[in-house]
This record gives C-alpha cells, sequence and structure tokens, in this order.
C-alpha cells in the first residue's frame, strides 16, 4: 500500500565554535521556515525532529517530500542558533530513515536519541509511528 | 560535477584563517576556489595561497575586484591587471560604471554588493551589453545572508528576483559565490541551490551557476593567457620550422 503523503528524512550537521541547546536548534530551524514561507508554507511543511543530538550536532529532520527545497533553503538560511554564529549543512537526504542509516552510518545511529516530546514546536511522534516500529 | 566558488574571502594577510576557510571549503565539496586579491600583492603570497590550496585539493584561482569611481579609472585598472589575475571582477557602485564594465570584453563577472534595490543596476540595458560582451552576473550569497540577518530581505530578494529573470532572458550567466569571509557563512553547492529558490531560480540553473558558469570563466580566461593563444578561436598548434 503506499503512503499518500511521501516523506524525507534530512541527516543534518550543525556547525558552531560552542556548544547548542537542543531547543535553540529547533527554535532556530522553526523560525527559519516561518521567517522565509510564513505559517502557510510552514504548515505544509511537516517538521519533525525525529533524533537530535546537540553535543555532536547531529539532527535528523523529518518533512513532506514536496517541501524539501523549502526546508533545505530554510536551513541553509540559519546563521545564528541561540544568539551564537552557526551554520547547519544538509548531509543527507533520503526517502526512509533506514536508508537513511545506511548512507550516513553513525549520524543516524543509535547513540541519538528521540526528541519529539521536548519541544512544543515539533509534533509529538505518533504511538506506533514507522519510527517507533523501526526502534522496536 | 565540479563546483566552483569565485569570492572565497581568504585573508592572505592572515594565513591561518585563510587555512581555515580553504579547509572548510574543501570539506563542503568545492573542487575550484577563487580568492579575491589585491592588485599590488607579491607573487611569494600567492604561491603560498595556492599552496594552502592543493594542499586541500583545490584548484586555486587568482582574482582582482576593481571598484573604480570613473570609467577612466576602471579602463586603466584593466589595462594594468588583466594579464596578471584569472578573474576580474567590477563592482559596479555607479550607473555608469556598470555600464562601462558591462560592454567591456575584459571584464569577467559584473557585481553590485550593495543591499539597497535601488544602487543595483542589473537591467535590461546592462543585461543587453553583458551579454554581447559575454560578462556574467555574479551573485553573492554570503551577501544574501546578511540581508536575512538584518530583515532588509524583501526589497532585496525582489531586486534579485528580476535581475536573475533579467539574465535568463538576455542569456547573461548568472554566477553564484559564496563571498563568505568566515566558515560560518559557507555552505554546500546544494544548500546555495536549495537558497536560489528564493528569487526563483530553479535547481538545474543554480547548480550551472556553481559549476559549469564560473568554470567557464576560468577555463576562457586560462586559455587567453596560455602562450599558443592568439585571438578567440586561434591559437598555435605547432611552431613552423625555419623558411
Amino acid at each position: 500500500m503506499t503512503r499518500l503523503v511521501r516523506r524525507r528524512y534530512l541527516a543534518l550537521k550543525i556547525d558552531s565554535e560552542e556548544s547548542l541547546e537542543h531547543k535553540a536548534v529547533s527554535d532556530a530551524i522553526w523560525s527559519a521556515v516561518l521567517r522565509l514561507f510564513g505559517e502557510v508554507g510552514a504548515s505544509q511543511a511537516g517538521l519533525f525532529m525525529v533524533r537530535s543530538d546537540t553535543q555532536k550536532g547531529h539532527i535528523v529532520l523529518r518533512c513532506w517530500h514536496k517541501a524539501l527545497p523549502m526546508v533545505r533553503a530554510a536551513i541553509a538560511s540559519i546563521t545564528i542558533i541561540g544568539g551564537k554564529p552557526a551554520a547547519v549543512h544538509v548531509l543527507r537526504v533520503s526517502g526512509t530513515l533506514k536508508a537513511l542509516s545506511r548512507k550516513s552510518g553513525s549520524i543516524v545511529g543509535k547513540e541519538g536519541s528521540a526528541h519529539g516530546n521536548v519541544n512544543s514546536h515539533f509534533r509529538k511522534p505518533m504511538k506506533n509511528s514507522p519510527i517507533d516500529m523501526m526502534k522496536k | 560535477m565540479r563546483f566552483v566558488d569565485l569570492c572565497l574571502c581568504a585573508p592572505w594577510t592572515n594565513l591561518e584563517q585563510a587555512k581555515r576557510l580553504i579547509a572548510k571549503s574543501a570539506e563542503l565539496g568545492y573542487s575550484q576556489i577563487g580568492v579575491p586579491l589585491p592588485a599590488t600583492i607579491r607573487e611569494e603570497a600567492v604561491s603560498q595561497m595556492r599552496q594552502i590550496s592543493e594542499e586541500n585539493g583545490l584548484d586555486f584561482v587568482t582574482r582582482l575586484d576593481l571598484a573604480p569611481k570613473s570609467p577612466d579609472e576602471l579602463l586603466a585598472g584593466l589595462r594594468r591587471f588583466r594579464s596578471k589575475f584569472e578573474v576580474l571582477a567590477a563592482i559596479c557602485n555607479s550607473k555608469v560604471m556598470a555600464r562601462q564594465a558591462a560592454k567591456d570584453r575584459r571584464v569577467d563577472l559584473l557585481c553590485f554588493r550593495s543591499l539597497d534595490p535601488r544602487k543595483r543596476f542589473f537591467d535590461r540595458a546592462e543585461a543587453e551589453l553583458a551579454s554581447a560582451s559575454g560578462a556574467a552576473l555574479e551573485i553573492c550569497l554570503a551577501q544574501m545572508l546578511s540581508s536575512l540577518e538584518v530583515n532588509l530581505s524583501v526589497g532585496f530578494f525582489s531586486r534579485l528576483r528580476r535581475e536573475a529573470s533579467i539574465a535568463k532572458s538576455f542569456r547573461v550567466p548568472i554566477v553564484f559565490s559564496s563571498g563568505a569571509s568566515e566558515p560560518l557563512l559557507l555552505r554546500k553547492p546544494q544548500d546555495y541551490a536549495a537558497l536560489s529558490l528564493l528569487f526563483d531560480v530553479d535547481a538545474s540553473c543554480a547548480l550551472e551557476a556553481l559549476s559549469v558558469n564560473p568554470a567557464g570563466v576560468v577555463e576562457r580566461n586560462r586559455r587567453k593567457q596560455s602562450s599558443d593563444y592568439v585571438a578567440p578561436g586561434v591559437r598555435v598548434v605547432k611552431e613552423a620550422r625555419g623558411r
């Protein structure tokens, strides 16, 4: 059965000289999307932070397939996170989390943790979502 | 695809920072970088920069930015420095300057550095001249990122959109360059291509503006500077033996 909405998973790398908090990173991504594309655009992006390891600067973000160019543009436009100069680079983009972990190895690996319930900006993961099933 | 960044503002006086910037550029996937240098730079400084680039697996391109105040000053600069640098960019701060730069075949890149839309002079007349002379329009993306920081982006994006559309209709090649002076302002070529969505340049054109177009400018000038070049389309293949 095909899914109605196709998704894209992005492996991101945060480049900053100082350590950043998870909330600051998610705020920066969210405000970049809002600033460039407005609330309607942001609502069409389907953004969700799947995994985040801000100590290592690795993030896995999910968005809807059609919103990928928009999300990439917003991510590239980030220059400041939490008041500190920073840059976010897209390392890989994939259609499934499994393929993304195969392509980018440890970035999506087990050391990362899901943060769906930490920040109210990102939707909570659904029960029995494909990601939860994959973790099992 | 070989990606080229023709405006990496690596400071030649601070080699440590230049090293970091060049290493970052290599890490992000560029294979050729152009560094704006002062007109009076010594040969040793250029070789040092070239060496740093080669250590990082990058092809180094010398570039001179001319920012003259009058057309005469531009012509004098072109006459004096054209053969010494591989890429020559004219920074157009006035309309008269922009017109003179666009009609001169020795100018490779037309740069408009102002964030104020009224001080960017790339209109249809300028594009027609540039199209005839073979000059390319350079868009510095670090400038765009800084416009987002200071909330000047509405007028600036609108102007960039217009410039890109005029360039396309007159077949003036567009060159995207980073214009970055710090590693944190550098982005991957694919990220720059994504940013071009903001001024309605499609992804394939954006990737060309980061690879084929700037590489073409460098290749054309290197060919011209080689010893066997005679005129456009004419080069020495083999020298005749004595009569």
